[in-house]
């Protein structure tokens, strides 16, 4: 496959336009969890505000390499899970640098993050950092199977690893979805989703009231500005797999930030509605709920 | 000084013999120095006007007076509104609100804690006690004057000041900040050796590095 230069720019704008959105969403879906309490919730350009200030402070110290490539291995996890699935369907635009086996790198990017972060943290030496990576590896871990397990039986039951391919295989109509097709497979994926997005019930590790703030306790300035960039990539680069695996893709921008927002959702209304899970709580829930739900769906493809 | 501090040699479980020095090895052994801002005005500006509108709070209750900070975070008052937030690390955190009365053996974590923020950094003062010793003035273990031993910007006064008034004091530093006039990391830098000397005529066993970043 021949490869074109215009797909640069083109990906730079889509990067653009999805960190713009994770922001605000971001922002959004705070005050959304605000007004269940009764509050009125942050302004919507709170996240800009902070991440200027992050950058903006004149001092930060570092703890070694490694601390320094935590968050830009987490970056480089948001942006190459974005890059190389199509963020919208049938556009040439817009397609990215898919290729034919991106399924599988998808998968590996979701979880490159959460290691690069491990090990940038644990060079800081804070016992908090060190606790905090246990807990988030072993919950992740135990959230990411029952979605390797949807994503095969997707892949099996569309006999293709070509995320472009499952979406066109979904066009025409909402009933040929995965969500109506192969529809354990989706309730395993979503599970698994709720486990990944860090909102309550799932968010222990990250919370900044448990042991503190976990992984990111010694981050701070520029460090923490990356992290909080990719904070608003990941999300949605996340959830336009989701979107593309099983709610049809997305043909065009508005539709694109339509199902993005609503498959989130999902994620805050269990998470205002639920209190936190202990870490050993939630993968025993993972464990006795989600992951039979996928290997049936295997089983059944 | 503490045994646990002292230099010493510890066999690691891999069976090597190294030495330790627990004062000097984690800790950075410069004094702090003065940070210009960005050079171009309207950027520094820009930075201020971001940095009053994040301000995050270092999760840390000195005194009674921190009772009054937690109301902020509910329906009530919601401070996130004007961008306040909580923050439970220091390195993350640019605002120190010492909220009330600080024993000795407190000021000595409250030092540590602010050492450990990073440029530019904002401490405000919080009820009377941290101005001249409030109701414990002769009191023999908390200090008086909050501003000999860290560069406070903004007092807030009342024993408690309502969470209405902390609001209004936020506001007030945020005028400050904009204005570019909250450079306490600074002066804290200028004149190290005057804080550092006030902390060690009130901190007698002064078992930690000068320096705790
Ligand atoms: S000023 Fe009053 S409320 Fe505040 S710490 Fe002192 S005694 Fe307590």
């Amino acid at each position: 496959m021949q490869f074109e230069w215009i797909k640069i720019p083109y990906a730079l704008l889509t990067l653009f336009i999805v960190v713009n959105y994770g922001m605000l969403l971001g922002a959004f879906i705070q005050k959304i969890g605000a007004r269940v309490g009764r509050r009125r919730g942050v302004p919507i350009w709170q996240n800009y505000a902070d991440l200027v200030k992050n950058f903006g402070l004149r001092t930060s110290i570092t703890h070694g390499v490694m601390f320094y490539l935590g968050p830009v291995f987490r970056l480089t996890g948001g942006i190459g899970l974005l890059l190389f699935v199509p963020t919208i369907y049938g556009s040439e635009m817009f397609s990215n640098l898919s290729f034919a086996g991106d399924l599988i790198l998808a998968l590996y990017f979701v979880f490159f993050g959460t290691l690069g972060m491990a090990l940038g943290a644990g060079e800081s030496g804070h016992p908090h950092a060190a606790i905090g990576i246990s807990r988030g590896l072993s919950q992740v871990t135990a959230a990411e199977l029952p979605l390797a397990l949807a994503v095969f039986s997707v892949a099996l039951q569309y006999q293709t690893l070509s995320i472009t391919d499952i979406v066109s295989a979904q066009q025409g109509g909402v009933l040929h979805w995965t969500l109506f097709t192969n529809p354990l497979a989706v309730a395993a994926a979503m599970l698994s989703f709720l486990g990944s997005m860090m909102r309550p019930p799932f968010d222990v590790v990250l919370a900044p009231q448990e042991i503190p703030i976990g992984p990111p306790t010694e981050y701070h300035s520029s460090y923490l500005a990356l992290m909080q960039t990719n904070r608003a990539i990941f999300p949605v680069a996340k959830i336009v797999v989701y979107m593309n695996l099983f709610f049809g893709g997305a043909a065009s921008w508005p539709v694109f930030f339509l199902k993005v927002f609503l498959i989130y959702m999902v994620s805050v209304f269990v998470g205002v509605a639920f209190p936190r899970f202990r870490v050993e709580q939630s993968i025993r829930w993972f464990l006795v709920w989600a992951v039979p739900l996928g290997i049936l769906s295997i089983l059944l493809a | 000084m503490k045994p646990e501090l002292m230099k010493r040699m510890v066999k690691g479980p891999d069976g090597v013999e190294f030495e330790v020095e627990p004062m000097r090895d984690y800790y950075c052994d410069a004094p702090p120095t003065v940070q210009h801002g960005a050079y171009i005005k309207i950027v520094e500006d820009f930075f201020n006007w971001a940095r009053s509108q994040s301000l995050w709070i270092l999760g840390f209750g000195t005194g009674c007076g921190a009772i009054e900070m937690r109301p902020l975070m509910t329906p009530r008052f919601d401070a996130y509104r004007y961008g306040i937030q909580w923050r439970p690390t220091p390195r993350q955190a640019n605002l120190l609100v010492i909220s009330g009365y600080l024993s000795v053996k407190t000021l000595k974590r409250a030092i540590r804690a602010y050492e450990q923020m990073q440029n530019p950094k904002y401490v405000v003062g919080l009820g009377s006690c941290t101005i001249n010793g409030g109701m414990y003035w002769d009191s023999y273990n908390t200090i008086k004057c909050l501003d000999q031993y860290l560069p406070v910007d903004l007092y807030i006064t009342g024993c408690m000041p309502r969470p209405e008034a902390l609001l209004a004091g936020f506001e007030d530093l945020k005028k400050l900040i904009r204005a570019g006039q909250a450079e306490g990391a600074n002066q804290y830098a200028e004149r190290f050796d005057w804080y550092k000397a006030n902390q060690k005529q009130v901190i007698h066993d002064w078992d930690m590095p000068d320096y705790n970043w």
